[in-house]
């Protein structure tokens, strides 16, 4: 019983490793993984910053001053809004098709502690971007999507090869590719530019974002693909579990981790080049992540947590291609964004028994009931000593514990609304028959649970009663009656361990 | 289930593969002339050794001795330097589902979203074709081996809601799912309760009646004559191996822990540096 338990707690044993103090802020929320945190207020502040840029980089005749979003009328809105144009169908069912891909396949890089290969993979296609557009002149979104996959590839395949190179670790690989990936393709960028042959806006929704300039057969394009990263990710499903899960058991049990990795990864990589478009390579990891995150809150079964995260991003990808269709100048990547950072809170905050609401429900019930049982165990104990008559004044209570005047009032005022304890006279209290029923009980427990752990785990009788004040009042009726058989006890309470020590 | 996997190995013992000249196909697993390297610097050196069919084999020996690394070693999860382990006479590849694996409890994220059911359920796993779900009768046997470790009760529970003596429980539930004949065991007995233990090892003797062979990985030297039949004395080598009460003395455990073996050490560091420069 005295062994040592070890207790497997993920979020310890990742904490020390990483070096962002922030996460540490993070550990009220119970499984959150820190990696994901980072991201996830990364991907945030990207889109409020990039939001707030989109107003500073006018298109078309508007002077430069002129900084307002056009509003959309009520026509336009109920336009979009009941998708009567096929253009627009064609896109949100496109950006939708995107969003459940990214959902699906988010939660299991997420559930294999990969989200954050998929940043350092969509920063890395921003050269290959520019360079295909550099090389072939060409903005067929195909051909910039090969370039996009490909420089994307050969960032994730540097991010494994620095992680060979001892004394780099994991986190410093995957920042050095995004960042000097990114930087060179930022280089390369300056230099399209350069070329002003007029038609370069258009990569700049490569890097934020934009459904609304989805062509038809973009969105076609984009469609098909997700539909096939859902199918692929459908039909292994069992693998991808158990590679997530145990890939040491996974590789004894004869399935070559290797190859499913690579499966998994390649799903990654398809769904975000296709997605750079609608989403933008600085935030579609968001859409990996977020989804993921978000769906685990609600549920401990994997099939649905798959299920809900590909709701999540549907929905998501639905929102922001509606507002990129009605504000134009609106980043789109930047509304998904906000959209699945509005789901996420909302799940931290409500999901039933994972959530932070749920959670401190549980903690304050539990603080409520310790304190109601304090305090009818005070009331016995007294009893005990003095008599069942004797009313005990509040002041006397006041040092039996250390409670502030403030709270035992409270827990009184909750005792005698139950029906436990009466007022006499002016400050005393005393038991109902019904309270010291209730009270009996506690006590019994508690002397129970103190026997044993002088008996059994070698506590020194003056040390005991805090350690049975912990316990006691989580006993179940099974552990009750457990101790009972232990301790042979008999039916009464046993007398307090404290006056064996006194005589 | 029982007659398939009793199939196979007669046909094991009847298709002698050309390269069984070192490997006696009547011995559930012989290891010859292993070698282990992690990043270069050698952790198992030349380690031959054969076992019995329906014994209980403890691996003991100090920390860092190898003991995990022998158990991965042979079902092919680190790359072996040289030599090579035979399942009654052929290859792990060929195997595979004779083979079970506990792997060490703390190598997984408890959190992961499955049930006990879930993960007892992966045992099967191995038998089922690509990309096909598992079956209701593949959970029906998940479930079967779940009441085999006292847990039915906590099949739908979440796997991180259980003590550690039950997370233990369920890998053991999953190895029995995978129904092998061979099962390496990397510290089962390690952080669990007083009651796991017993269920544990009451499930080690059942397995044993069956005629199964199971190589597990002990710390506890206390109870290792109570436990095994046969032991495996490990410390980069093996120092010594065979029956529990011939092997586990004084003078081998010595051997096995007192002293740094100071020779083998300096060529693997030597190793290690050479490779370096």
């Amino acid at each position: 019983m005295n062994r040592q338990r070890n207790e497997p707690n993920s979020h310890a044993a990742e904490a020390p490793a990483d070096p962002i103090g922030g996460i540490r802020a993070k550990k009220s929320l119970p499984r959150l993984r820190p990696c994901a945190a980072v991201a996830f207020l990364a991907a945030l502040s990207i889109a409020v910053a990039s939001a707030a840029a989109a107003e500073d980089h006018p298109h078309g005749q508007r002077s430069i001053t002129d900084t307002t979003l056009e509003w959309p009328s009520w026509v336009e809105f109920v336009r979009v809004l009941s998708l009567r144009d096929y253009n627009t169908r064609v896109v949100v069912l496109g950006t939708v098709l995107l969003g459940t891909a990214a959902g699906v396949v988010g939660t299991f890089a997420y559930l294999r502690k990969r989200a954050l290969m998929g940043d350092a993979l969509s920063h890395a296609t921003l050269p290959g971007i520019a360079a295909v557009f550099l090389w072939l002149g060409s903005k067929d979104l195909p051909i910039l999507i090969a370039g996009a996959a490909a420089s994307g590839v050969l960032g994730v395949l540097a991010v494994i090869a620095l992680r060979q190179v001892p004394r780099i670790r994991a986190d410093a690989a995957i920042g050095i590719v995004l960042s000097v990936f990114f930087g060179a393709g930022m280089v390369l960028f300056s230099f399209v530019q350069q070329m002003r042959t007029g038609n370069e806006a258009g990569l700049q929704t490569f890097i934020y974002g934009k459904a609304a300039a989805m062509l038809q057969g973009d969105a076609v394009l984009i469609g098909a693909c997700g539909l096939m990263v859902i199918s692929v990710a459908a039909a292994l499903f069992k693998e991808f579990r158990l590679v997530c899960f145990d890939q040491a058991f996974a590789s004894a049990s004869g399935f070559h981790v290797v190859f499913i990795d690579l499966i998994m990864m390649a799903l990654v990589v398809l769904t975000t080049v296709v997605g750079l478009q609608a989403v933008g390579l600085i935030l579609i990891v968001a859409l990996l992540i977020i989804p993921a995150a978000s769906a685990r809150f609600w549920t401990d079964g994997l099939l649905v947590m798959t299920l809900l995260a590909a709701l999540i991003g549907a929905v998501s990808g639905w929102l922001g291609s509606t507002f990129s269709a009605l504000l134009p100048r609106l980043p789109t990547g930047a509304v998904i964004v906000m959209c699945a950072g509005l789901i996420f809170f909302v799940s931290m905050l409500l999901a039933p028994r994972r959530g932070v609401v749920a959670s401190l429900m549980r903690r304050w019930m539990l603080q409520r009931k310790i304190g109601y049982q304090h305090l009818l165990r005070a009331l016995v104990e007294r009893e005990e000593m003095e008599g069942e008559d004797a009313a005990i004044e509040l002041r006397r209570l006041l040092r039996a514990r250390s409670w502030s005047p403030k709270i035992l009032r409270r827990i009184i005022r909750r005792a005698v609304r139950e029906g436990a304890v009466v007022r006499v006279g002016q400050d005393g209290l005393r038991l109902t028959t019904g309270g010291r029923v209730e009270a009996t009980r506690i006590l019994r427990n508690h002397r129970l649970w103190e026997m044993y752990l002088i008996r059994y785990a070698d506590i020194a009788p003056s040390h005991v009663d805090r350690d049975a004040d912990e316990v006691e009042h989580v006993l179940s009726e099974a552990i009750v009656r457990e101790l009972e058989r232990a301790m042979d006890a008999v039916v009464n309470v046993p007398p307090s361990p404290h006056l064996y020590e006194a005589r | 289930m029982n007659t398939t996997e009793l199939e196979r190995r007669v046909d094991a013992r009847l298709s002698r593969p050309h390269d069984s000249s070192d490997h006696d196909v009547n011995c559930p697993v012989s290891i010859h002339d292993m070698t282990v390297a992690y990043h270069r610097r050698p952790v198992l050196w030349d380690v031959d050794y054969a076992a019995h069919e329906g014994r209980l084999i403890g691996i003991v020996g100090p920390n860092g001795a190898g003991k995990s690394t022998l158990i991965k070693a042979c079902l092919g999860l680190v790359p072996c330097a040289s030599g090579s382990v035979r399942y009654y006479g052929r290859s792990y590849r060929s195997q595979r589902k004779l083979v079970g694996y506990v792997p060490q409890r703390e190598s997984v994220d408890w959190d992961f979203p499955a049930s006990a059911l879930d993960v007892v359920t992966m045992g099967r796993y191995g038998r089922i074709p690509w990309c096909v779900p598992p079956s209701r009768r593949h959970k029906a046997v998940a479930m079967h081996c779940l009441e085999q470790v006292g847990m039915a009760e906590y099949a739908r529970r979440q796997i991180s809601k259980l003590s550690g003596g039950q997370q233990q429980r369920v890998f053991l539930a999953r190895a029995l799912a995978q129904d092998a004949g061979v099962y390496f065991m990397d510290e089962p007995f390690s952080g669990v309760d007083a009651a796991t233990e017993t269920a544990i090892v009451r499930l080690l003797h059942g397995l044993k009646d069956r005629g199964k062979t199971v190589l597990l990985v002990h710390h506890d030297l206390q109870t290792v004559t109570e436990y095994f039949d046969e032991i495996i004395l490990l410390n980069m080598r093996i120092v010594a191996s065979g029956p529990t009460k011939a092997v586990f003395t004084t003078e081998n455990l010595q051997k096995t822990y007192g002293g740094r073996l100071t020779i083998l050490e300096k060529a693997a560091d030597a190793m290690a540096r050479g490779e370096k420069q």
